[in-house]
Order: structure tokens, then C-alpha cells, then sequence
């Protein structure tokens, strides 16, 4: 064990970072504006704890999700200078400059301040149909399934609905009706388990005109993904699917069976 | 405040992680059902967890539900209730492929079956040595991500199968007449409109409470809500007392890093760079218990021993050095690690390192300090998990509680890594099933007109008031407090520290208000209520501390160093006496009797917990 080690939870520089923040109160403001904070900050500090000190030291009346504070809830999605991430992923010491932005993910009506409504976005997921399909009677035990064909849909399995990838995505922007990048990564972990039978009903749910073909392969959402999924390719897959109207999943339950 | 919204479904449920949302879908399927939850159910900290799930489904070793009981009792420190233990272990089975068939995804077995791996305190009778205990591979897993899946899973099948939810709804209140509960209070956080959801039954899901300690494993949600408000209505609140410190958080932020850095031979360094749980525990050293590694941890920091004088220690995971310390006894099998095989083991935790500490593991080690991480007590419930009012076990009609809010008293004094899931899975469905059998023989009850009266007055209250003082700083004196009086280690001055400060804070907080009044997305409201039920947990937890002057599981008192089963072999059902004040009574454990040699023998005979 080396003594030199440098504890880096230990650091103690301090600095003072510029927080340019959009601020929007239904009821008072006619529309949003910027309002500029000035914190303290450890550069092990999330951006999450910086925002989080201006609402306990300044401004109570400042309006943020938040539950996990370490990546998995997908509460926290805000644009920070100017793009999409979970605020408890990003370091301070990661932040080029003293100045940080930090606005509402864009593409779904702002509530309250760093707050957008996220029904359209669950509406777009349960439009899907994101759940197991199969009317085979359960048998008494697990259904069989190969490792590899467990490791065919491993990737979308990560997603946690945070709305980075969606809210990214520049065909979203424009047309509110396209299900988005959330939505095609939720069917494609349910279209390549080989234990689904509702393939093909969700591929024509993704044939629509506001579909999947809405796509313009901008890899926005790939960038965004604070899980890392690789969003495009999973869409990529999708519309492959689509145009040979082969599902390629790895065939061998039989010899399982 | 405008009139409430009214709603009418045979059973509520608060909450939406593994517990409530296992409930929603077998009470779903029989009655009117809906789920009432302050976060979008995808956002619950049933997500987090990502060790496993554990049920002895014997995929790759030969195991019983019998060896899953007993470990369960054991690893509890015998405070457990024993019928609820092997409920717990006998339901797992078949709760996992009915996980599995609503198209979780495990990882697979080469022969397509579900895959399993070891995990601390599960075990089975030697092969050689029948008389000894060897690991057992016990705990199913879907990458390190199974609490995600689970919670994927049954939210997925909730959206299939229809069942209602009202996301982002904070229960104020419950409504309770005639010691029965009818219904709950709860606002509409996008609006600040009150809602009465009237109701046959209510099941309390809400989670943990960890948010009253300075460093935890816990979300912010995590403010013990269900207990809180059951407890304010006179309900009891069981063994509180026993609350887990995982070892491994990460420094200041308290995330975890997996029991598996150190099954797979990580080892914990003092500031002096000393290996010190060869002190404390020479046999298993990094590998004994969590309660053990975090007793050993503070003592380290308390002499001095901590990094820099500073309340932490390393966890170095480096495959050099766990190439030099070879000798551990759960450790990779003889052949010598590298990155490669640390990356594809340990991959979560890596990430957490380099995100949340810039420290590559692999090339550096990890500050790391205890994290409050888990509460075994919580509200009392008997089997079918219906809610009881005191010791004697008498019910609360229309009110049950599931998983970690909960206390059925599957977990004792300290509960086994991968039980938590299967306990929220198990007693989840039992809540759902039970509840729709109760909503099926009884009839709706009528609520009093004014049943919101109390939830109205508690918001116009906290706009109404002035601020004193940010209630931030009264947050942060109970989260101090708590951790360092009624942490790992307590003692009886502590304890009557922690007691008299959470008594001063209670009356600051009573008398402070809030910044801001407005109703859309009041986010500090929301808050600032859920410290005042922090407040009320802190307070029933210390004064559950002061009572049980014994070391058992993961209470330990500096001054009752020892168990003592002649006095302490029972639970602790606190309630509220006064505003400021609590009263304790005792319930026996629940042991199981078996016939041996014409004689009535414990199935489960008490022992020494050693490992």
C-alpha cells in the first residue's frame, strides 16, 4: 500500500462556481429566465449537491427531482451546459470553467423551474407494450434461456427511463408525436428475448408514421445515455428487423429443451 | 386550499418499489387497486441494489429452503421471528420463477437455468464435515443490476395487467376511525391539491428511513414516510434498534460499493497502512460480517488510525495487492487476478470509483467509511402482514406493511445481503393476496366528512409559519447527532445526547416554517415534511438504543459489550407517549418447537453468532 496514495475524497480546494440557472415559477413568471448563483463548491461535489445547496442556502423556492443521488433512479436529467445528463453523475471537478448552465431538459413542457412533465414521455414507453409477451402456459419452473441469448438484449436492459436520450434527440424536438429513443430501446429489450412472442406487434406499433422511422440516426441520444447504451445501434437493430423481417435472436431454446 | 379530490379503491398502495408494486399486481388482479407513490415508481430505491436475490433453488449447488432459514435466524443474531424466516425461504422458490416468468432477466446457467453465486452468511451443512457450514451458491442475479430488473419487472407488468398509479402524490396522512384504517391523505405534488383516497385496506410500502443519518447508502426519498404516520397515530414501531452499517461507502457520499470487492479479496487499509481486520477478526478478516467490518472501521478512525486523521480508511481492490494477500479464504481460487478480471467482476463498483471518487481502482484505492444502510425494525405486522398495535399482536384492520418499512421480523438483529429483495418479493405478494381477500369480505366504511383536517392544517401550518430558521440547519444537527451518537457504536451517554437533542430539534421544528409558498412543485414542502417524519423515527430509534443495553446483531453497546438472551432474547415495540416522549414493551420472539426424543426442542437452538 502506498503512502503517497492522495486520498481524493480528501481534497480541500474549494471553489466558487458561477451557476447560471432557468428559472421558471408558473406562478409568477410569464416565461422562464436565467438567474445567476454563486456557490461554494468541492471539486468532488456533484452538480446535483451544488444545485441542492442553492435550494437549502438561497433559494428554497427552487424546483428539482431528485431521489438516488448516484445514477440509477434517473430522477435528476437536466441539460448541463447544454447537454443532457443526470446532475448526480457529473463531478464538479469534471466542469470546464467556473460558469455552469443549467436548464431543463428540453422537448417536454417545464412545470416548475428544472421540472418537465414526463407523462408524454411514459406515454411514449407504454405505448410499446414494454412487458413480457407469452401466452405459453408457465412451466413449474424457469423458463430456459441461453446465456447467449440472455446477452442478446443485455445492453437495453439498462435503461432507467431518465429521459436524457429522448429529450436529446433533434426529430423529438420537432415533432412531439415520434415515440423517441426511450421508447425504441424499451421494445428492443423485449423484441430480441427470445422468451417474447410480441415481436411483430410491436414492430408495426414502430412502423407508424411517428415512429421509428422518425429516426435520422443523429447519435444525440447514444452521447446522452448516462448508462451507457448504445441507443443508436439498439434503433439501428430495430429498424433492421423491420426491413427483413428477420428478428435475429440466437435459436437455441430447442436444444435446451 | 380548495375541497379535496375524492376516490374510491378497494386497496391503496404507498409506495412503489419491489414491495408495493409485488402487492399492486396480485391485489390487481382481484379488486380495484391502486398505487400511491411521492416518485415516479421507476425512481424507488429498490433499483440500487444489484448483489442478488437469494433462494434455494439449487441451480448449481444442492441447497434447501431449510439451510436458507437457518441462516436467515443465525445471521439475524436469533432475533427473528422463526416462522416468518421460513416463510421467507420457502415462498422465495416459487416467488423467483414467478419473477422469472413475468420475464425478468436472470443471468443464465450454460444449461439455460437461472444462474446463482455465492454471498456473505449463505451457507449449507459441509459435504465433508456435516458438523461445519461451507458457502453456498444461493443468490440469483441479473448482472449486478437485480434490484433494477426487479423493479423494471413488476413496474412493466403493472403497465400490462392495468393497475392504477397516482405518480408523484405524497401521502400526508392515514384516516383512521375506530382504530381502523380507511383510506389516506395524500397531495398532489404537480398541483398542491389535497386528495382523499378512500379505501377497504392501505398498504404501507414507503422504504427505509436512512436519510436521518449524516452518511447513507439511502436516497433522499428514503424519510420513513409509512412508519412515521402510522407511528404519529399511535402504532408501534418494532426493533429500531437494529440498523445496518454497510463498511464499504464511498467517502462522504456514502454510496455503496459491493460486498463483492472484498469476496473478491479487496482488502481494508488503515492510515498507517496497516491491514487492521487481522485485529479483529484474525479468521475471516475483510470477509466477516458487515456489522463487524464497520466496528472495525470506526475503531481504526477513533485511535487516530484513519487516513489522514480523517474518518476514513482504503479499500484497495488493486490486483496487486490482492495478489500479495492471497490468503483469504473466499478468494478467486488460486490463479492470480489482473484488470481483466476485476473489470468483468466488479464492473458497477469500478464505475462508482471513477465517477464519484476520479480514482481508478485498478490503479488506486478507495477512501471508503461505514454508511447506514438498512433498517431490520420498522412497523410491526404479523405474517399476512397486517399491521399490529402492540405486543400481544393485535391487528389494525385495513392497514399492512411490506418490505423494509416493515418489520414481520424476518431480518432480527442484522439482516443477510440479498434477503432485502426476496423480502420485498415475498411479503409483497402476501400483502396483495391477503388485502384482496380482506377487500373481498368486507364492505367500504364511511370516512368523516372532515377526514382531511389534519393534513390541511399541517400544510397551512408550514406556509403559515415564519421561518426562525432554515430547516436545513435542524436537518443537519439530527443527521449529526444520529450518526455519531446513535451510529455503530452507542453508548448511554450518547444515546441521552442524541435523546435531548432530537427533543430540542422537534420543538425548532415545530416552530419553523418554510421560503417557499407556493403550490405547484413545492418541493421544499415537501421536504421540510419529510424531515418532521425523520424526526419522529430518530426519536423512536434512541429511545429503542437506550432500552436494549445488550450488543446483538447491529446494535452494539460500548457499555453491554455482550448479548444477553436472559433479558434481551425479544423485540421492542416502541410507541409514542406524550409528544416528546416514548414508552417500550417487550414481545417474545417467535421460536419454532419441534419433537426430539419425546421432548419439545427450539427447531432453531440459540448459539454463539460466529462465522
Amino acid at each position: 500500500m502506498s503512502a503517497t496514495n492522495k486520498p481524493a475524497g480528501d481534497n480541500d480546494a474549494f471553489r466558487t462556481l458561477t451557476l447560471q440557472i432557468k428559472r421558471y415559477d408558473p406562478e409568477k413568471d410569464r416565461e422562464p429566465h436565467w438567474k445567476e448563483y454563486k456557490v461554494t463548491a468541492h471539486p468532488m461535489d456533484r452538480v446535483l449537491d451544488v444545485v441542492m445547496k442553492v435550494k437549502w442556502e438561497q433559494d428554497d423556492t427552487l424546483g428539482l427531482r431528485k431521489s438516488c443521488a448516484h445514477g440509477i433512479c434517473g430522477s435528476d436529467a437536466m441539460r448541463i451546459n447544454g447537454q443532457n445528463n443526470l446532475a448526480c453523475k457529473m463531478l464538479v471537478q469534471n466542469l470546464r470553467g467556473d460558469k455552469v448552465t443549467v436548464e431543463p431538459i428540453l422537448g417536454l413542457p417545464v412545470i416548475k423551474d428544472l421540472i418537465v412533465d414526463m407523462k408524454p414521455f411514459f406515454d411514449h414507453y407504454k405505448a410499446v407494450m414494454p412487458f413480457l409477451i407469452n401466452d405459453d402456459p408457465a412451466p413449474t419452473t424457469e423458463r430456459l434461456q441461453t446465456p447467449e441469448q440472455r446477452a442478446r438484449f443485455d445492453d437495453t436492459t439498462k435503461c432507467i427511463l431518465c429521459a436524457c436520450c429522448t429529450t436529446a434527440c433533434p426529430p423529438f424536438w420537432g415533432n412531439r408525436q415520434y415515440v423517441g429513443p426511450a421508447a425504441i430501446v424499451n421494445a428492443h429489450r423485449f423484441i430480441f428475448d427470445s422468451r417474447d412472442q410480441g415481436a411483430a406487434q410491436r414492430l408495426e406499433i414502430l412502423n407508424d408514421a411517428d415512429g421509428i422511422w422518425r429516426c435520422r440516426t443523429v447519435f444525440n441520444c447514444s452521447q446522452a445515455c448516462p448508462r451507457g447504451i448504445k441507443v443508436t445501434q439498439a434503433i439501428s437493430e430495430v429498424k433492421r428487423a423491420l426491413i427483413t423481417g428477420v428478428v435475429d435472436v440466437p435459436q437455441e431454446a430447442e436444444a435446451l429443451a | 386550499m380548495s375541497t379535496p379530490t375524492y376516490h374510491r379503491f378497494e386497496n391503496i398502495i404507498v409506495g412503489s418499489g419491489g414491495a408495493g408494486l409485488m402487492a399492486a399486481l396480485h391485489s390487481g388482479k382481484e379488486v380495484g387497486t391502486a398505487v400511491v407513490s411521492k416518485l415516479y415508481p421507476t425512481r424507488s430505491h429498490t433499483g440500487a441494489a444489484n448483489g442478488g436475490i437469494a433462494a434455494a433453488l439449487s441451480n448449481l449447488e444442492e441447497d434447501s429452503w431449510e439451510n436458507h432459514a437457518y441462516d436467515t435466524i443465525k445471521g439475524g443474531d436469533f432475533v427473528v421471528d422463526q416462522t416468518a424466516a421460513e416463510i421467507l425461504c420457502r415462498e422465495a422458490v416459487d416467488c423467483i420463477y414467478d419473477l422469472e416468468h413475468m420475464g425478468l432477466p436472470f443471468d443464465r446457467t450454460a444449461d439455460g437455468r437461472i444462474s446463482q453465486r455465492r454471498f456473505g452468511g449463505h451457507s449449507r451443512p459441509s459435504k465433508a464435515d456435516p458438523a461445519k457450514r461451507e458457502p453456498v451458491m444461493r443468490a440469483c442475479h441479473a448482472a449486478d443490476r437485480t434490484g433494477h430488473m426487479i423493479l423494471q419487472t413488476l413496474y412493466q407488468q403493472c403497465i400490462k395487467s392495468g393497475v392504477q398509479f397516482f405518480d408523484e402524490y405524497h401521502m400526508l396522512d392515514l384516516i383512521m376511525v375506530d382504530g381502523e384504517c380507511r383510506g389516506i391523505i395524500a397531495i398532489e405534488i404537480a398541483t398542491g391539491r389535497l386528495h382523499v383516497f378512500h379505501a377497504k385496506s392501505v398498504l404501507l410500502a414507503t422504504g427505509g428511513f436512512g436519510r436521518m443519518f449524516k452518511v447513507t447508502s439511502n436516497a433522499y426519498a428514503l424519510t420513513g414516510d409509512g412508519p412515521a404516520i402510522a407511528y404519529k397515530h399511535g402504532i408501534p414501531m418494532e426493533d429500531l434498534e437494529f440498523y445496518q452499517f454497510h463498511p464499504t461507502g464511498i467517502y462522504r457520499l456514502g454510496i455503496l460499493l459491493t460486498e463483492g470487492c472484498r469476496g473478491d479479496g479487496g482488502i481494508m487499509f488503515n492510515g498507517k497502512g496497516e491491514r487492521f481486520m487481522e485485529t479483529y477478526a484474525p479468521n475471516m478478516k475483510e470477509l466477516a460480517s458487515r456489522d463487524v467490518c464497520s466496528r472495525s472501521i470506526y475503531q481504526e478512525v477513533r485511535a487516530g488510525r484513519g487516513v489522514n486523521g480523517k474518518d476514513f480508511v482504503y479499500l484497495d481492490i488493486r490486483p496487486s495487492t490482492i495478489n500479495k494477500y492471497r490468503s483469504s479464504p473466499r478468494h478467486s481460487e488460486g490463479h492470480e487476478v489482473d484488470d481483466h478480471y476485476i473489470e468483468s467482476r466488479l464492473s458497477e463498483s469500478l464505475e462508482l470509483s471513477r465517477t464519484y471518487l476520479g480514482i481508478d481502482p485498478l490503479k488506486e484505492a478507495m477512501p471508503i467509511q461505514p454508511t447506514a444502510h438498512y433498517g431490520m425494525g420498522g412497523t410491526p405486522t404479523d405474517i399476512y402482514t397486517r399491521v399490529v398495535r402492540n405486543a400481544a399482536g393485535d391487528v389494525v384492520p385495513g392497514l399492512y406493511a411490506a418490505g423494509e418499512s416493515a418489520c414481520v421480523s424476518v431480518h432480527g438483529g442484522n439482516r443477510l445481503g440479498t434477503n432485502s429483495l426476496l423480502d420485498l418479493v415475498v411479503f409483497g405478494r402476501r400483502a396483495g393476496q391477503e388485502m384482496a381477500k380482506y377487500a373481498k369480505s368486507t364492505q367500504f366504511k364511511e370516512i368523516p366528512k372532515d377526514a382531511d383536517a389534519a393534513a390541511r392544517k399541517q400544510i397551512s401550518d408550514a406556509l403559515a409559519k415564519p421561518r426562525t430558521e432554515p430547516w436545513v440547519r435542524i436537518r443537519d444537527e439530527m443527521q449529526r447527532v444520529m450518526m455519531d451518537d446513535c451510529g455503530v457504536y452507542r453508548t448511554a451517554e450518547g444515546l441521552a445526547n442524541a435523546r435531548k437533542t432530537i427533543a430540542s430539534l422537534k420543538e425548532r421544528f415545530a416552530a419553523t416554517g418554510i421560503q417557499d409558498k407556493g403550490t405547484i412543485f413545492n418541493t421544499g414542502l415537501l421536504e421540510y415534511l419529510e424531515l418532521g417524519n425523520l424526526l419522529e423515527m430518530a426519536q423512536a430509534m434512541v429511545a429503542c438504543c437506550e432500552n436494549r443495553k445488550e450488543s446483538r446483531g447491529a446494535h452494539s453497546r460500548e457499555d453491554f459489550p455482550d448479548r444477553n438472551d436472559e433479558q434481551y432474547f425479544n423485540h421492542s415495540f416502541v410507541s409514542k407517549n406524550g409528544e416528546n416522549d416514548t414508552k417500550i414493551e417487550q414481545k417474545p420472539v417467535d421460536v419454532i418447537m419441534i419433537e426430539k426424543d419425546g421432548q419439545k426442542v427450539p427447531k432453531y437452538p440459540l448459539e454463539v453468532r460466529k462465522y
